[in-house]
């Protein structure tokens, strides 16, 4: 026992729990636990809105593995980290977010600066709690993490009234805590393992979509390993993207209403899927009464409420995706009796027709296969929100887990290049690009001053065709060509804006500018955004139009 | 498939904050909560949730999962109703404008085996206890003398015998 103020406490206790770094505003509610941060160890950076420092949490999260941490004052601060908590909310992201919260004797009377943060973040984290006193502090914050980071992850919000953080009290660290309300499964139940393992054994045609789960879990080894044993190609949902090494013989792509011609083909064909840690999203299956009707699913999630909530499965398995494929993997020790070849050969011709589709010229999927040529194997790539997303999680391929970040269930414009701050603190050894629109990065862009006076030298590329461009192509594809508030004028000129915030700023018309300035952006290491003016008319194809099925899927020309 | 009642017995964290989590997490997920009924159970710092549903058997099987991913529910049991006892209470303030009228409603009360619990010179207060079909047939009995406030508990409800919901 230690007797210390609550701000005193929190601080300790994050610094228990590993915190590095936390990304945040101070205001009149967080006062105390500032004061107490000045002669902290642990990095605080200075984003320039709270939106930004929960969405820095988020990426730093995704690419490390380990929470994210923010901090906001009451009221508007709190209220302005609704959007990244959603955002890691809908993704399964381990963020814990702190808020200033007015007195406790001021609660519930309108105070300045008061909102009900707890009410508002209810539907939105995986939990939350408002501290009553002081000496709850250190319990909390542990309960906090372990909630946040355990079973399927998720933010966690925990809000601080001043007077607990000002408040003395005989504080007690404890390094155990039980919920008794709170047991996740990990382990797969052993009988529905062997049933999985003799349905892929006996399957022609398997395949397993690859989710979110699988990165969360580091299970990425043993689904590559699975995959080669019972030749199984693997698509990813936009969550999975990096579970394999997109070069490799068996790795489709992306699947869903932007899937890879692969990928959207062969599931089609497909007689048992081994779905895990997805949640079958509507992007990813289209009208869910037309989802693969004549395959056996099989669904592994650690969420056991995922089970049968949109799409019915044949077997399912509660747990974690990485003990849950390396029990597959262990149960099947058959020897598969034939190399399923024609189904092999069917995955290298749908592969090879989706690779040559991309044709040499300033375009964005050639511009990201340049791209992709220039970065390292590790490099990591977040984006925004729309085309510039799906034409990343297409063309740019990801050989590694957690080296693509991107907003998935929320679809958050303006994550992106916040999530490449965050990924960037928690990763300086790699190089961090953010490939935004110009509309996305419209919408966070003043955080350049945070990455620029902080010195996080994050690389944005600006893919700039004028327009609000996903929702333009669907203007153009569905609403005939009636484009409603999709211009944005041609301004600003991310040059200057980018040399307004003391960051380096460069511009690509043609390929080769192209390649010139990400290999200047790589080799200054400072913070750069390069603006691509590219064409408004390009759209993102193949598509599957919302609410329809895999038969339905456009390609491009058709 | 086909809708029908169910009745969800949920141990909860007995604390500020849990019955909103709950209740939110109905209205978020589009589930229909027909009553909740909350109060302390045998187990201090613990309460006990009595919630209806009218749902298929998809969406009852959802609800239960949803309610067990929250970190305040403790545990989670849909009740079997032929091995259960299910009651409700209800308070009826009838308009009894004359002796006539007053002693036909005495009349059905004994039948119903209620209580008078409140008697004014036009009015009478009536409280009925039992499982809620029992308590609308009374309603629908009652309710040409004039109801003039009517308050229903919603369901409150145990497992019989050696079956119990408990940590």
């Amino acid at each position: 026992m230690v007797n210390m103020s609550g701000a005193e406490a929190l601080v300790k206790a994050l610094e228990k729990e590993g915190v590095k770094h936390i990304f945040g505003i101070p205001g009149g509610a967080t006062l105390p636990i500032y004061d107490v941060l000045y002669d902290s160890d642990i990095r605080h950076i200075l984003v320039r809105h709270e939106q930004a420092a929960a969405h820095a949490a988020d990426g730093y999260a995704r690419v490390s593995g380990r929470p994210g941490v923010c901090f906001a004052t009451s009221g508007p601060g709190a209220t302005n980290l609704v959007t990244g908590i959603t955002n890691a909310y809908m993704d399964s992201v381990p963020i814990v977010a702190f808020t200033g919260q007015v007195p406790t004797s001021w609660i519930g009377k309108d105070a300045f600066q008061e909102a009900d943060i707890v009410g508002i973040t209810t539907p939105i984290t995986k939990h939350n709690f408002q501290v009553q006193k002081a000496s709850d502090i250190p319990r909390t914050v542990k309960m906090a993490f372990y909630i946040a980071t355990s079973g399927r992850p998720g933010p966690v919000l925990v809000d601080l009234p001043k007077d607990i953080q000002i408040d003395h009290a005989e504080m007690e660290f404890d390094d155990e805590i039980s919920l008794r309300g709170y047991k996740p499964t990990y382990e797969p139940h052993p009988i529905q393992v062997r049933r999985a393992a003799e349905l892929l054994a006996n399957a022609e045609k398997p395949m397993i979509i690859a989710g979110g789960g699988v990165i969360a879990s580091n299970a990425s080894e043993e689904l590559i390993r699975l995959s080669e044993k019972i030749l199984a190609p693997v698509a990813t949902t936009l969550m999975g993207k990096g579970a394999i090494p997109e070069d490799h013989p068996l790795a489709l792509g992306q699947l869903g209403m932007h899937g890879t011609l692969a990928a959207n083909k062969l599931i089609l064909e497909a007689d048992v899927l081994l779905c895990v840690g997805m949640r079958f999203s509507d992007r990813t299956t289209g009208d869910p009464k037309k989802f693969c009707p004549d395959a056996k699913i099989i669904h592994v999630d650690i969420d056991s409420s995922e089970i049968d909530k949109n799409i019915k499965c044949y077997l399912p398995i509660v747990g974690d995706a990485k003990l849950t494929l390396h029990a597959i993997n262990e149960a099947l020790n058959v020897v598969l009796k034939e190399k399923r070849t024609e189904w092999m050969r069917k995955v290298k011709e749908f592969k090879a027709q989706w690779e040559s589709s991309v044709k040499e010229g300033f375009t964005p999927p050639y511009l990201m296969k340049v791209l992709r040529e220039i970065l390292p194997k590790d490099a990591i790539v977040a984006t925004e929100v729309g085309q510039n997303q799906m034409w990343a999680a297409l063309y740019f391929k990801s050989y590694l887990p957690r080296t693509f970040v991107s907003s998935g269930g929320l679809g958050t414009m303006g994550f992106g290049f916040p999530a490449a701050i965050g990924a960037k603190v928690a990763r300086p050894d790699r190089i961090v690009v953010d490939i935004a629109g110009d509309g996305s990065f419209m919408m966070n862009y003043p955080n350049l001053a945070c990455a620029v006076s902080e010195n996080i030298p994050v690389i944005i590329i600006v893919l700039n065709n004028s327009v609000l461009g996903m929702v333009a192509q669907w203007q153009r594809l569905f609403y005939g060509r009636r484009y409603s508030q999709v211009h944005l004028g041609g301004v600003p000129d991310f040059v200057k804006l980018a040399e307004a915030h003391g960051a380096q700023g460069l511009r690509a018309e043609t390929v080769e500018e192209f390649r010139k300035a990400v290999k200047q952006a790589i080799e200054s290491d400072v913070v750069t955004v390069i603006d691509v003016p590219i064409s408004p008319e390009e759209n993102v194809f193949p598509m599957i139009p919302a609410g329809k099925s895999y038969e339905d899927m456009i390609v491009e020309g058709s | 498939m086909e809708r029908q009642t169910h009745i969800i017995s949920a141990l909860v964290e007995h604390k500020p904050g849990v019955l909103y989590s709950v209740s939110n997490m109905f209205r978020r997920r589009a589930f229909n909560i027909e009553s909740i009924t909350v109060g302390p159970a045998e187990q201090k710092d613990i309460a006990r949730m009595t919630i209806v549903v009218n749902a298929d058997e998809r969406i009852l099987e959802q609800v239960v999962k949803q309610l067990n991913k929250l970190i305040d529910v403790i545990k989670v049991s849909v009740l079997d109703p032929a091995a259960s006892v299910v009651r409700e209470m209800v308070l009826v303030k009838i308009h009894t404008p004359n002796s006539n009228v007053r002693s036909d409603v005495i009349n059905y009360v004994n039948v119903f085996r209620g209580r008078v619990v409140d008697i004014a010179p036009d009015s009478l207060i009536v409280e009925i206890t039992g499982d809620p079909d029992k308590i609308n047939a009374f309603i629908d009995l009652v309710r040409n003398f004039g109801i003039k406030e009517l308050a229903r508990t919603g369901v409150t409800a145990l497992s019989r015998g050696l079956k119990s919901v408990r940590i």
